[in-house]
């Protein structure tokens, strides 16, 4: 289809660019002040009337000692101050064990009263299923509790989690007041593990982002599947390997079919008693690489992909139509590098 | 010698339909830009202008990825085209490419990092010498053009740069279109320690050795530029040849 010819110079000097360029990228991440940024965004983003912040947090009941705060099928605004996710907790023998902690300090502040309300044992770990802020932004009030996720996902929040922050507070405005990033530092490996007492099973996946936590707790049967798995809710793809995805969604679809699984938490959307998140998820996928590759292959251009009406099947899904328009903007260059020949 | 403005745009908007001739302007911008003056003395150096609707720029108006904003430049309408401008008000490099549409429609699809929200805009030079100025807002969240590029991040962009893809599209729709793409950082010397690297230069010719279309491409062009050129019915490979400022070329022949 093409041929190719190519003429390269200069490669020492490439390599010698190509240090300085690494070394610049990592001063430039160590420079950034998230106070001082979010002091300055704090006086230029309006205000929000919403009754002092309030996230009207309340468990729902998944399975004995297991509970899940479902928050909207929506995008960030700042009328939902980023309570668009869905968090959850599971009361243990020797404490509770919290999966994710929300978009904002204001929200890990409010969960955690939420939690009080429930049960009186102490939160003895948090978990963050991945990288993305409205799963770890609350951390700042479980200060005095460890703080764990995978090694991948420790090292996102690390190197992104300032620059996620001040978007966020863009998006949602002074719900985010005062939040700071807090890295976990306990490093969580795949497996069975016992947690306060609570037998886990930790499913070490990929394709949502580049590192995913699914949890089931194999006592009560739920399975916490994080952003693998949207419900009623297109799916987001600012850091997705759609192949990977469809892998994981796999492992995740073989746990649902055991014995004893009783409810599926997704990270955004409705609870389900059976696998519908996961198919639902696996459908949108599928779709938007096929239709990505279609586009591509038939010659159209960005601009173009993104003027592509969206099938009748998610016509009615929430934010399906912003949610295509932002993955052709993170997955469109790659497709069409793959219809173009990748260079050679 | 002053160019008659009145004059040129009665004489325009005659021979247009009446809705566009209508959108003719020479001046008040209508996209409003603070900039716009700025613009008009640096950019067009303060030569005669027309706002014309035929100068047709397509971008989202809330662009997900300040680092690949797709832009279609579409001034076919106004026939035979000299040169087009291309540039984006508020970002810190204005100029992002100039293309001479020299034996195919002046067309051309390709992508741009933005700092901020901005109108991006085409200026149009007929022969008479007249500039037809066209554009749309882009919003974006910006710090695309200080962001490091993701082959200052990859260790081994250097032995990708400048390989060239590309592929001629002959039935369909879109029949006559042909896209390039190249393996280029375009750095904009904007991160601090990472000089400006980008592709400067570009042109088109088919198998008969002639010139379809010369581009000169700017700092704020996206990391890894994909251009898409409309031949029309014209058949046959083109050979894409190129250099950025660095002194390394690239040279491809892209089967139809």
């Amino acid at each position: 289809m093409n041929c190719i010819q190519l003429t390269q110079a200069r490669r020492a000097a490439a390599d010698r660019e190509v240090r300085q360029r690494l070394s610049a990228s990592l001063s430039r991440h160590l420079e950034v002040s998230l106070g001082r940024l979010l002091m300055l965004l704090a006086a230029v983003v309006p205000g929000v009337a919403a009754a002092e912040f309030d996230y009207a947090l309340r468990a729902q009941r998944v399975a004995d000692g297991v509970y899940a705060f479902i928050g909207k099928t929506e995008d960030f605004t700042p009328a939902n101050g980023g309570n668009i996710v869905n968090t959850g907790f599971i009361v243990a023998p020797g404490g509770v064990i919290v999966i994710d902690s929300g978009p904002s300090r204001r929200y890990g502040e409010q969960m955690r009263r939420a939690i009080a309300a429930v049960s009186e044992r102490p939160p003895v770990l948090v978990i963050n299923t991945h990288h993305h802020p409205d799963h770890f932004l609350g951390n700042q009030a479980f200060g005095d509790v460890p703080l764990a996720a995978l090694p991948a996902t420790i090292e996102g929040i690390a190197g992104e989690g300032n620059a996620f922050a001040e978007n966020l507070f863009r998006l949602t405005g002074d719900w985010m007041k005062g939040t700071e990033v807090r890295v976990p530092q306990r490093p969580l490996a795949a497996g069975r593990t016992e947690v306060a007492g609570r037998r886990l099973r930790l499913l070490a996946l990929d394709g949502h982002t580049g590192a995913d936590l699914a949890i089931y707790d194999e006592a009560s049967g739920v399975l916490f599947a994080g952003d693998l798995a949207f419900f009623q809710r297109a799916p987001t793809t600012p850091h997705a390997d759609i192949g990977r995805w469809l892998a994981a969604l796999d492992q995740l679809a073989a746990i649902t079919r055991e014995p004893g699984f009783h409810a599926l938490v997704p990270g955004h959307g409705p609870l389900a008693r059976d696998a519908a998140p996961l198919l639902q998820t696996r459908a949108w996928l599928t779709w938007l690489q096929g239709a990505l590759r279609r586009a591509a292959a038939a010659g159209l251009d960005m601009n173009e992909a993104l003027a592509r009406p969206l099938p009748a099947e998610f016509a009615e899904l929430p934010v399906a139509a912003s949610e295509y328009r932002r993955s052709v903007g993170h997955l469109f260059p790659a497709v069409e590098q793959e219809v173009l020949g990748g260079g050679h | 010698m002053k160019f008659p403005m009145t004059i040129a745009a009665i004489a325009l908007a005659a021979l247009m339909p009446a809705p566009e001739a209508a959108a003719l302007q020479e001046a008040g911008d209508p996209l409003a830009s603070a900039r716009w003056v700025d613009m008009q003395r640096t950019v067009l150096g303060g030569a005669p202008m027309l706002f014309d609707p035929r100068v047709k720029v397509i971008a989202p108006a809330t662009a997900e990825n300040p680092l690949q904003v797709p832009v279609t430049v579409d001034a076919s309408g106004l026939g035979k085209v000299v040169e087009v401008i291309v540039f984006a008000d508020f970002n810190p490099i204005i100029e992002v490419l100039r293309f001479y549409p020299e034996a195919v429609p002046a067309y051309l699809g390709f992508r741009v990092k933005l700092q901020q929200s901005t109108p991006v805009r085409a200026a149009a030079r007929t022969a008479d010498g007249l500039w037809h100025v066209g554009g749309t807002w882009v919003n974006t969240v910006g710090g695309g053009c200080s962001a490091p590029t993701a082959g200052s991040a990859s260790k081994d962009w250097q032995r990708r740069l400048n390989q060239v893809s590309g592929r001629q599209w002959s039935e369909g729709e879109l029949a006559g279109r042909l896209r390039l793409r190249i393996e280029h950082p375009m750095d904009t010397g904007l991160v601090a320690g990472i000089p400006a690297f980008h592709l400067e230069e570009i042109e088109f010719r088919d198998a008969a050795g002639q010139r379809l279309m010369r581009l000169q491409t700017a700092e704020p062009v996206s990391e890894n530029p994909v251009f898409t050129l409309q031949r029309g019915a014209v058949d046959g490979p083109v050979e894409a040849r190129g250099r950025d400022n660095n002194g390394n070329t690239f040279s491809a022949r892209i089967a139809p």
